[in-house]
């Protein structure tokens, strides 16, 4: 590779921007890297999805733009994906294709290797419990045995009210806090039975 | 020795994850020290002369590390966090993350200047939701106080941050496997040389540093060198973070001189084991290192004398099994992890881990016989060395140190010849 900024064929010409303009709407983090050439993001028009919202798209290419070589928006584009729908699959990686003008089988490619992501319909409250050493030594499989005859379902499955999905994780780093889980997005740590009940009426409630 | 608060000075203080705060604490004059009166080979002379030593786990020296860096390439040089904390029992990188952000932000500002980098990413794995949040909010603050954008201090350097998150695979820890991941491809691990210090993300000079070792930067800029090796051992200067984990009754995350022992973690700081128990086995550094037992209690917590005892310090995950523990279900615990975080890539490591969790299952199930466990250290010898990254190893050794230093409790469970319950241990 001689010059990898140039090796990208969407490359655009360095997008110019001022000192100081790339903390406008506190959106730093999103703006484009002056002195840095940039891949133009296609326009919302060009991507018709079914699927992916406004919202996301244009999430996906602010993000994109600050990367040097387009294919690091992969990543940062199943993110956005999965934060928006919950999990991921064929139609999806075809919208991402189609936003990201990067080939879907390079998408789907490294979707399949990341188990962060579900690559089918999950329930609304995805329970994942760590069962690794220092989780386990605290008890965290008799937590999923709690947990299997509370939501009367093995790991795995998921209630026939798509509420809940169970399942198990590898360490999630909050060993100090054992045992702990994570749904969907959150962390719940130093559990107890007594927290569980209350978290699932909580979200049994909730719906 | 009592804890030595230098990471954590601040970190109870829930002001000190704002700029401001931070700045109040005298966040930030490292960096603008390093900046306006330091040229980026004498940041890298300072840290070298430290004794600085990665704290993600294989302990080589930071500022060697940088040095590799060519200093005539006409390619541009990337800095890359590492923030893919995932090895089992070690959760220390999260806490800085979540309460010291700017710490983060100034130590890979100061590397990103050392090695001459204008763009540094920092790879969080993508289930720290909450410290993500953080750190990307402390970045825009970065940016509005000017510690970060173009011309920064009028020093005419301009520096450019990206967070990125993962996708939830241990192997993307590993700093090749991180840069395939960060460049967009599945995150496995490849040959080197080249090492990434000559041709690493986008095939240019690339530094992986993990988060605590960004996070020392600003303290060694501004305290000097001298003041660094003044703590911990010669070999192993400074202060680590522990996080102690399993059955001990304080659990939790401690900053400790390089050098305090095992014991003095465990019982002076960890407050013992619950119910006065005794210790089984100690795992020191995360779940890749072997096992310890109870009489290695007095070995000092520094990367030389954990090595002579047999072990690793690796990232300071220190999980304690009390006397209750079977150690063939905890045997299984470690390979199952390693057998699900195997990118596949070598043969040795995906099959390997996959028969040893096989044959210690088959054990657990009742179903074992003596044979197992020379087949179990056979493969693990077949391992070692074997692969392209460490997680080979990470997985085999371990196992070797179980079959070796607790024989007889495999033995015992082989003769039982009937199931264990894997929920060990109750939840209150």
């Amino acid at each position: 590779m001689s010059d990898p900024h140039t090796d990208n064929p969407a490359a655009e010409s360095a997008v110019k921007t001022e000192p100081g303009k790339n903390v406008e709407n506190g959106h730093a983090r999103y703006e484009a890297i002056p002195g840095h050439p940039h891949i133009k993001p296609p326009g919302v028009p060009q991507a018709q999805t079914k699927i992916l919202s406004a919202e996301s798209i244009a999430e996906i290419q602010r993000k994109m733009v600050r990367y040097p070589v387009r294919k690091s928006a992969v990543l940062p584009a199943l993110t956005v994906a999965y934060r928006q729908i919950g999990y991921l699959n064929d139609e999806i990686y075809e919208e991402l294709a189609q936003i990201t003008e990067i080939p879907k089988l390079h998408i789907a490619e490294a979707a399949s290797f990341y188990t962060l992501f579900p690559k089918k319909p999950r329930g609304k409250y995805l329970i994942m419990v760590c069962d690794n050493i220092s989780c386990a030594l605290c008890g965290a499989d008799s937590l999923i045995k709690y947990l299997e005859e509370k939501l009367q379902i093995r790991l795995g499955e998921t209630t026939p009210d798509n509420l809940f999905t169970l399942q198990s994780a590898e360490c999630l780093a909050g060993c100090s806090a054992a045992p702990m889980m994570q749904v969907n997005h959150a962390y719940y740590e130093n559990l107890t039975r007594k927290k569980i009940d209350e978290l699932i009426e909580t979200w049994r409630r909730e719906g | 020795m009592p804890e030595k608060l230098v990471l954590f000075k601040h970190i109870k203080d829930p002001n000190h994850k704002t700029v401001s705060g931070y700045e109040s604490h005298g966040g930030y004059s490292a960096w603008r020290k390093a900046l306006t009166s330091y040229k980026p080979e004498e940041v890298i002379a300072e840290v070298k002369e430290s004794g600085l030593r990665g704290r993600g786990g294989a302990g080589f020296p930071t500022g060697l590390k940088w040095s590799f860096v060519p200093k005539d390439s006409p390619k541009p040089r990337y800095l890359i966090c590492n923030a893919d904390e995932s090895e089992p029992g070690t959760c220390k990188d999260r806490v800085l993350l979540e309460d010291d952000p700017h710490a983060v932000i100034e130590g890979m500002a100061i590397a990103a200047y050392a090695i001459g980098a204008h763009l540094a990413f920092n790879y969080i794995r993508g289930e720290f939701d909450y410290p993500i949040s953080v750190f990307e909010k402390a970045v825009d603050e970065a940016y509005e106080r000017g510690h970060l954008g173009n011309d920064i201090y009028g020093s005419g350097f301009d520096l450019h941050m990206i967070t990125h998150t993962g996708g939830g695979a241990y192997i993307c820890g590993e700093e090749t496997a991180l840069i395939n991941s960060l460049a967009g491809d599945r995150g496995m691990s490849s040959m080197k040389p080249p090492f990434p210090a000559v041709e690493g993300l986008y095939g240019c000079p690339t530094v992986v540093n993990n988060v605590e070792t960004l996070a020392v930067l600003p303290h060694i800029i501004n305290n000097g060198a001298a003041w660094h090796k003044s703590m911990g051992t010669e070999k192993s200067p400074g202060t680590k973070l522990f996080s102690l984990t399993g059955h001990v009754n304080r659990p939790g995350n401690y900053e400790l001189e390089l050098g305090t022992t095992l014991r003095e973690l465990i019982y002076d700081i960890g407050g013992g084991i619950p119910g006065n128990r005794n210790i089984k086995a100690i795992i020191p550094g995360g779940a890749s290192c072997p096992f310890m037992t109870p009489d290695q209690l007095d070995t000092p917590l520094d990367f030389e004398s954990i090595a002579e005892a047999g072990s690793m310090l690796g990232s300071g995950g220190c999980i304690v099994l009390d006397d209750r523990t079977d150690i063939v279900w905890a045997t299984y615990k470690l390979i199952k992890f390693f057998k699900h975080e195997s990118c596949g890539k070598c043969t040795p490591c995906r099959q390997g881990t996959k028969w040893i969790t096989q044959l210690v299952d088959g054990i657990l199930a009742g179903k074992g016989n003596e044979e197992d466990i020379k087949k179990i250290d056979d493969i693990c010898h077949n391992m070692l060395g074997r692969t392209i990254c460490p997680l080979g190893d990470a997985a085999a050794m371990p196992v070797i140190s179980v079959v070796q230093k607790f024989r007889d409790d495999f033995l015992r469970r082989i003769q039982m010849q009937s199931p264990l319950r894997m929920e060990q241990f109750a939840v209150e």
